[in-house]
């Protein structure tokens, strides 16, 4: 039997059918991972593309791949991603204005237009006919691919340890800090307390008493502002305080107004109370 | 159906891996654009290994797998630290070639 005797024109229906309703969802899995907002939603979409892409390599007989899809791709790469969008932060969402005018319009047009080229490639190259991987895993898929590699591609296998080897040496490089002087105790860091003279008792505590004690809602000063001191650091530097003290305000200006009410008094102010700063604006 | 078909999803794949890289400035999003990108023209060898009826393309789409997870490991440790330096991941940020 020759290979042109192999040759066939269709795959199998139930392939056809796989083909299509999985390829629709890779699709749709690749979109998404463009146009989601958080980088942890384009992460899930994309380890969705590629567990699909995985069935199509088995579909294709390459079985070996497949496995080596799962188990590189969405098992370790993609880990790999979620946890750098953990330690990036996953409230850092991308911001949607545009900085270079009409970038987006233009980038959509390049894609189309590159688009258009590679189908247009494909659509005239005469590919009527397939050979199927039937005869080349005759001996098994594995076999076949080690056969290969340990004796056609030896060398591009050694580079490739070569390589891998150098990756992770410069990962480890790049994202290394030597630390350059001793962190302080806590002996020390009070020490320093005393001698500055500022805040020597514990910062206070966040939280409006009886109303709201979240972390992240300031403690509000005696004339009413909200005090940053209260709450942690890295809510201050993610931005995520919440102001409550208008509301508040607003609340003791109301019971106060009921209260004068109550004692046939005339109200003082009986408009709403502002912040300074939005009443300047 | 003909194999042909999976060549068009590889390209399809590809085209919006390379259409999320021009648009998007997350550069976390960016790099997984190019995961994108690196699976498709995987997919398109695995079909050309099927059609040819030989097992070469299958090596290739091996090999780029392996160059695809030293390059994830070395861009990632890049963001890493420009994160550190900048604290934001976004490419328009980083626009000068020192830290």
């Amino acid at each position: 039997m020759n290979a042109q005797h192999l040759a066939a024109y269709t795959t199998s229906t139930g392939e056809a059918f796989q083909f299509w309703v999985l390829g629709t969802i890779a699709v749709i899995g690749a979109l998404c991972t463009v146009f989601m907002k958080k980088a942890v939603h384009s992460a899930l979409c994309l380890a969705g593309t590629m567990i699909i892409l995985a069935i199509f390599y088995l579909a294709n007989g390459a079985y070996f791949l497949g496995i080596v899809q799962i188990v590189v791709y969405t098992g370790a790469i993609m880990m790999l991603f979620l946890f750098v969008v953990m330690l990036v932060g996953v409230t850092a969402a991308d911001s949607l204005k545009e900085t270079i005018k009409g970038q987006r319009w233009l980038a959509l047009l390049c894609g189309v237009g590159f688009g258009v080229l590679l189908f247009a490639g494909i659509g005239n190259a005469s590919l009527k006919e397939f050979n199927g991987t039937g005869q080349a895993n005759a001996n098994g898929n594995v076999e076949g691919l080690a056969s290969l590699i340990f004796t056609k591609y030896v060398f591009a296998f050694e580079i490739t340890g070569a390589l891998l080897i150098t990756a992770a040496v410069g990962a480890m490089v790049l994202t290394h800090r030597e630390r350059t002087e001793r962190a302080k105790t806590q002996r020390e860091l009070s020490e320093q307390r005393i001698r500055e003279g500022r805040h020597v008792p514990p910062l206070p505590a966040p939280g409006v008493y009886a109303r709201h004690n979240a972390v992240d809602i300031a403690g509000l000063l005696p004339d009413g502002t909200p005090s940053e001191l209260t709450v942690s650091k890295t809510l201050r530097e993610r931005g995520q305080i919440r102001d409550v003290s208008t509301e508040a305000l607003n609340d003791l200006r109301a019971l106060e107004q009921r209260a004068e009410e109550r004692l046939e008094r005339t109200a003082i102010e009986p408009e709403t109370f502002k912040r300074p700063e939005e009443a300047s604006k | 159906m003909n194999p042909v078909n999976y060549l068009y999803l590889a390209a399809l794949l590809f085209t919006i891996g390379a259409t999320g890289v021009l648009i998007r400035r997350n550069a976390i999003v960016v790099f997984m654009c190019i995961e994108l990108m690196l699976n498709a023209c995987n997919l398109a060898f695995v079909a050309f290994s099927r059609m040819h009826g030989n097992l070469d393309g299958q090596i290739i789409a091996f090999f780029t797998m392996v160059v695809a997870a030293a390059e994830v490991v070395v861009g990632l440790a890049i963001i890493v630290s420009l994160f550190r330096t900048r604290h934001s991941a976004s490419v328009d940020d980083a626009s000068l070639m020192k830290l």
